[in-house]
């Protein structure tokens, strides 16, 4: 069971939250233009990253906001949590 | 017989930890026994020689005490009776009580008479992998073969009635949390405690001490038992320090989040108004395992004679409960550890008759002590054999070759009712692994140590493989300190000094897998290796040479280590002949995963008090004890208990819905529909945002209308439907069905905060804040004019699909003009404290007009006439609108909206999907069960070919027929043709495709 800084709450206990898959997958702004196989890429092919792996959590029971993570799958650390909108803080953008 | 015939007085032992002046009795397999005071239920047996209290899993072999605690694999009790009875405790963790009642739970009729021992006859004929070869075909009588091992494997009963007891769930945060209460966790516990941190220490026995409570060395110059107390008594005068015993920690787990499960009640016996167990969830900052090592066996023939014992098991017989396991023995071993507890035995009046030692040359302070006592040390010598029928009786001893694989000729006999055997100590790295903690292999003590953690953890003393009782506690001192220190609590001041005691040296261990046989006998004898599943080194051996050579293989292969012990005293052994075999070294082997729990938890302290009522909240509308009261049955729809039908003078459900289903078609019927989600959508963007969400248009909704709209996902699967009115510029009202209002709720907000932070959208659940009546049929507009004076209600007034705000029966209302049903419908929507006058105020003005409550299953036959469909009955996650007939709402001119790119991929244009169809069946009365399978050739060989299912199915009054909706591939092209329905009792059914509306399929009652 995880500790989880949410950026607007702060340290909760990860039962507290909801997981949302990998972050900064942007919707292609026009779906109709995309060919099958690109639309495919979007909508179901995520990374599988052992190591640094930015996600989406949502504090769904706390303030109900979504918000981005940086875990180390390996071991479970968590390396920043940064706002819906903002790019990885420096120090875990590759 | 004799009362405790194997008690020991207290000129040989003074300082045991029971109370002789408190007898107890208990019952052990129908007889009665006197302990005490202290006592384990494994403790007083011992005292009182009962020395076969268990059988083997497989084979049904006669097992004795093996540990004397958590490592004991061998001996499985059931405790209590009834409700409260608890199976498959380890006897050597019961606690004695007065009154206690315990069985053995693998042995049948008797563990002195077990029917089992048949297979222990047959048991070259079920070698490792017996259950997997035989078992394995044919598939299908897998339940047969299931049935037979589990009775023959004998595990205990669980209670049949509900428990009585309460259990409950705490949780905390602590600085520093200490697992184990011996030497270096009361040492640490001291430690952190002096600088003021929050300190949680935990044991799982009955008193903290750890093997304090059964040693003689000295702490602080003073006697074991006279530190303890002292310790104890300082911990305990610590405000932030709290003491633990009868608490396990069972599990670590991410960010030092740690599970303990503390017995309350259990050494009490039932009958007490407390929760009978706590299951603790602690936040530690600082974590440290204190929790020991478990000492290991030797693998050598006739090693599972009830009778042989770790030696450690032995002396804390001996040490902490004056019970004697035997009255000469012989100790075997492969380390120095057990000439101390040759020690222990000898001055306690046991008859050390030899001490067996593998090395050639044992530590010099060991050998002392054996002089001392003039106990015989054969060096370079080894068990080749048990001797006895059910117990041991004696030894067979031989000289051990240099490579340790072979015996030199000559034999001692040696008489002995015990063999104390010492195959070096593994510490408990348990819980350190189950936090992804690496574990390093010792070469000297032939072990696995603590390595890397993951966590803020560190392992100290024995757990982290130092054995020497000063190592101990210096460690645990530095570790208590250091971990105080790393959670921001130091001492001021000048360091002060820790407990010591005196550092003894020890020669290293010799590791011999596999202790040779009596030359010859090599094929006959039988060498245990995991007592509990009956695993021999042969078995291991055959899985290595038949190819399992993975650890993970071995043991599901063999079931070394499956058991309730999870293999504490058998892994390492088992290990080291697998090694041997792949001829590789032991650690490049590996060993298994380490999973919580430490031990077995009960269901009960996993449940807490989410039980019964607790066990989920109940929501219920305002109407819900009109509803009780007028004798509805309910339906739990999700959280919500709903009105399911209301029967009438003895009605069955069948004769009361048709009545409620009449009644809507004819007079009016009542409906509370309060559980339908509302959000309350806001914001200069909202149609915009709609337009996204639905997949039909929503730009042009004007003020007072209502739309029906279809949501997907975003690969194109129908998701959820309802309708949404738009209440004023920039505010809608979206409904959604009763199960998914809270996941459409988290969906709408996922867009908007993650994809779309531009649109400005602001959502709100309203649901519970409106209670909602829907009023259906040809008299219902007849009945809202009478309650309701500045709405007109006419159809130009109030046109379908629109709605207006006024007054009803004097409650502030929203009135919509939407049908489920097909017929004219009213949903009323008022502030919830008004929903039960408003409801009685319809029934009362509506009772000439014959209103009629109709629950959800009336509800469901109304709209499944009319071809409505419900997400979640005609969809599963794999339906289109196409699908569903339902293109007329899929717009065409949007460039997008969530699913709508999916929408266009090939296999959702293909015309052989499933799609959504009416269903007669030939013979009018015939309903059709929901989920029954669609096939085209009713005589085609099984397995049949599939086209479809039933998805709803009713019996219609309205129609005087059953009708049914179903899913067939291709069935929208296929109206008028015949599929067949196999049943499950063998009758095939005949039906017809048709349309879905199977009433009124021109609309034209929806108007009145
Ligand atoms: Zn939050």
């Amino acid at each position: 069971m995880l500790i989880i800084d949410c950026p607007y709450c702060g340290k909760r206990d990860e039962a507290e939250f909801h997981y949302g898959g990998e972050a900064h997958i942007v919707r292609p702004e026009n779906p109709s233009e995309l060919s099958d196989e690109a639309w495919a890429e979007y909508l179901f092919m995520r990374s599988n990253t052992k190591g640094r792996f930015l996600e989406r959590w949502v504090h769904s029971e706390g303030c109900r906001r979504w918000f981005n993570m940086a875990r180390n799958t390996a071991n479970n650390e968590v390396e920043a949590v940064y706002l819906m909108g903002e790019t990885p803080p420096k120090e875990v953008s590759k | 017989m004799t009362r405790q015939a194997n008690r020991l007085g207290t000129d040989l032992v003074a300082g045991a930890r029971i109370d002789r002046s408190k007898s107890i009795w208990f019952t052990f397999n129908g007889r009665r026994y006197e302990g005490h005071e202290g006592d384990t239920l494994a403790s007083a047996l011992v005292a009182n020689d009962v020395q076969l209290v268990a059988r083997s899993f497989k084979y049904h072999r006669p097992r004795g005490f093996f540990g004397a605690g958590a490592e004991d694999p061998c001996v499985m009790v059931q405790v209590g009776v009834g409700a409260e009875t608890l199976p498959n405790l380890r006897a050597t963790q019961v606690e004695l009580y007065d009154g206690l009642v315990a069985d053995s739970v693998n042995a049948w009729p008797s563990v002195n008479h077990d029917v089992g021992i048949v297979n222990d006859l047959m048991s070259r004929l079920l070698p490792a992998g017996f259950y997997y070869k035989t078992f394995m075909w044919p598939a299908s009588w897998w339940t047969t073969y299931e049935h037979v091992i589990r009775n023959a494997a004998g595990m205990g009963v669980a209670p049949k009635q509900p428990d009585p007891d309460t259990y409950d769930h705490m949780h905390i945060h602590c600085d520093v949390l200490i697992v184990g209460g011996g030497p270096s966790g009361l040492a640490a516990a001291l430690a952190a405690g002096r600088t003021g941190a929050r300190v949680i220490i935990v044991d799982e026995q009955s008193e903290m001490g750890g093997s304090i409570l059964a040693s003689r060395l000295l702490v602080d110059d003073k006697p074991g038992a006279e530190w303890l107390a002292s310790a104890l008594a300082e911990l305990g005068a610590m405000e932030e320090v709290r003491v633990m015993p009868r608490t396990t920690a069972f599990g670590h787990y991410d960010h030092n989040h740690m599970g303990l499960l503390e017995r309350r009640t259990d050494h009490l016996g039932p009958g007490h108004d407390i929760a009978r167990q706590r299951m603790w969830k602690v936040r530690a900052g600082q974590v440290i395992h204190a929790g020991g090592a478990i000492e290991r066996s030797l693998v050598f023939a006739g090693n599972d004679r009830p009778g042989v014992m770790l030696a450690s098991a032995a002396a804390t017989y001996v040490n902490r409960w004056a019970a004697r396991p035997g009255q000469k023995t012989v100790i075997f071993t492969n380390n120095d550890s057990a000439y101390g507890v040759a020690a222990d035995l000898a001055d306690a009046g046991i008859s050390v008759q030899a001490i067996v030692d593998l090395r050639v040359e044992p530590g010099a302070a060991a050998l002392e002590e054996a002089s001392a006592r003039n106990i015989e040390v054969l060096t370079a010598s080894c068990v080749v054999e048990t001797r006895g029928k059910r117990a041991v009786e004696g030894v067979t001893v031989m000289k051990l070759n240099d490579a340790g694989d072979g015996v030199v000729v000559g034999e001692r006999r040696f008489d002995c009712g015990l063999v104390a055997v010492s195959g070096g100590w593994s510490p408990a790295v348990h819980l350190h692994c189950h936090a992804g903690g690496k574990v390093d292999y010792d070469e000297i003590q032939g072990c696995f140590v603590p390595g890397k953690t993951l966590e803020a953890a560190r392992s100290v003393g024995a757990a982290n493989g130092q054995l020497d009782l000063a190592d101990c506690l210096t460690a645990g001192w530095q570790a208590g300190t250091n971990a105080a220190a790393d959670t921001g609590f130091r001492k001021p001041g000048k360091v002060p000094k820790g407990p010591t005691a005196t550092a003894v040296e020890v020669s290293p261990p010799r590791h011999v897998w596999i202790i040779p046989a009596k030359p010859g006998e090599e094929n006959k004898v039988k060498r245990f290796v995991d007592l509990q599943n009956d695993v021999t080194d042969a078995d291991v051996r055959l899985a290595a040479r038949e190819g399992y050579r993975s650890v993970e293989h071995l043991k599901r292969y063999t079931t070394l280590g499956m058991g309730t012990d999870q293999g504490k005293t058998s892994n390492i052994p088992g290990l080291g002949i697998l090694a041997a075999e792949l001829e590789k070294s032991l650690p490049d082997v590996g060993t298994t995963t380490f999973r919580p729990p430490y031990t077995a938890i009960t269901m009960g302290a996993i449940a807490g008090r989410y039980t019964g009522q607790m066990l989920e909240p109940v929501r219920r509308s305002p109407m819900h004890h009109w509803h009780e009261n007028h004798g509805a049955a309910f339906e739990d729809v999700g959280q919500w208990k709903r009105p399911w039908y209301y029967p009438q003078d003895g009605e069955d459900m069948h004769a009361a819905v048709a009545r409620e289903c009449l009644a809507a078609r004819n007079a009016i019927g009542i409906l509370d529909a309060t559980t339908l989600g509302k959000i309350d959508i806001q914001g200069p963007d909202a149609s915009e945002f709609l337009n996204r969400i639905y997949t039909n248009a929503w730009s042009k909704l004007a003020v007072g209308r209502c739309r029906y709209g279809l949501m997907l996902s975003e690969d194109g699967m129908v998701m959820d439907d309802g309708v949404t009115s738009c209440i004023s510029d920039n505010r809608y009202l979206m409904t959604t069905t009763s199960g998914n209002a809270a996941s459409v709720m988290g969906w709408l907000e996922e867009w908007l905060q993650t994809e779309w932070p531009d649109l400005k959208v602001w959502c709100n659940s309203i649901s519970e804040y409106w209670a909602t009546l829907t009023i259906s049929g040809p008299f219902a507009r007849d009945l809202l004019a009478e309650l309701c004076s500045d709405i007109d209600v006419s159809n130009d007034g109030l046109p379908f699909m629109s709605w207006r705000e006024g007054t009803v029966a004097g409650a502030p209302a929203r009135v919509f003009r939407i049908s489920f049903t097909g017929e004219v419908s009213f949903e009323i929507n008022v502030p919830a404290s008004h929903g039960l006058g408003l409801w009685q105020a319809l029934m009362t003005a509506g009772e000439k007009y014959g209103i009629t409550p109709y629950g959800t299953e009336a509800m469901h036959v109304l709209r499944a006439e009319k071809g409505y469909i419900i997400v979640g009955q005609e969809t599963d996650g794999t339906m289109t609108p196409y699908d569903l007939d339902m293109d007329w709402i899929v717009s065409k001119k949007k460039p997008d909206f969530i699913g709508k790119r999916s929408l266009g991929r090939a296999d959702f244009l293909r015309d052989d999907r499933k799609q959504l169809v009416g269903l007669f069946t030939e013979d009018p009365l015939e309903v059709l069960p929901e989920g029954a399978q669609i096939v085209d050739d009713p005589n085609a060989p099984i397995p049949m070919p599939m086209i479809g299912h039933v998805t709803s199915s009713y019996l219609s009054a309205n129609l005087g027929r059953s009708i049914a909706l179903a899913v067939v591939k291709g069935g929208i092209n296929r109206k008028g043709e015949t599929v067949h329905l196999p049943l499950e009792n063998g009758r095939t059914v005949r039906a017809e495709i048709t349309g879905m509306v199977f009433y009124d399929p021109q609309g034209e009652r929806l108007n009145g």
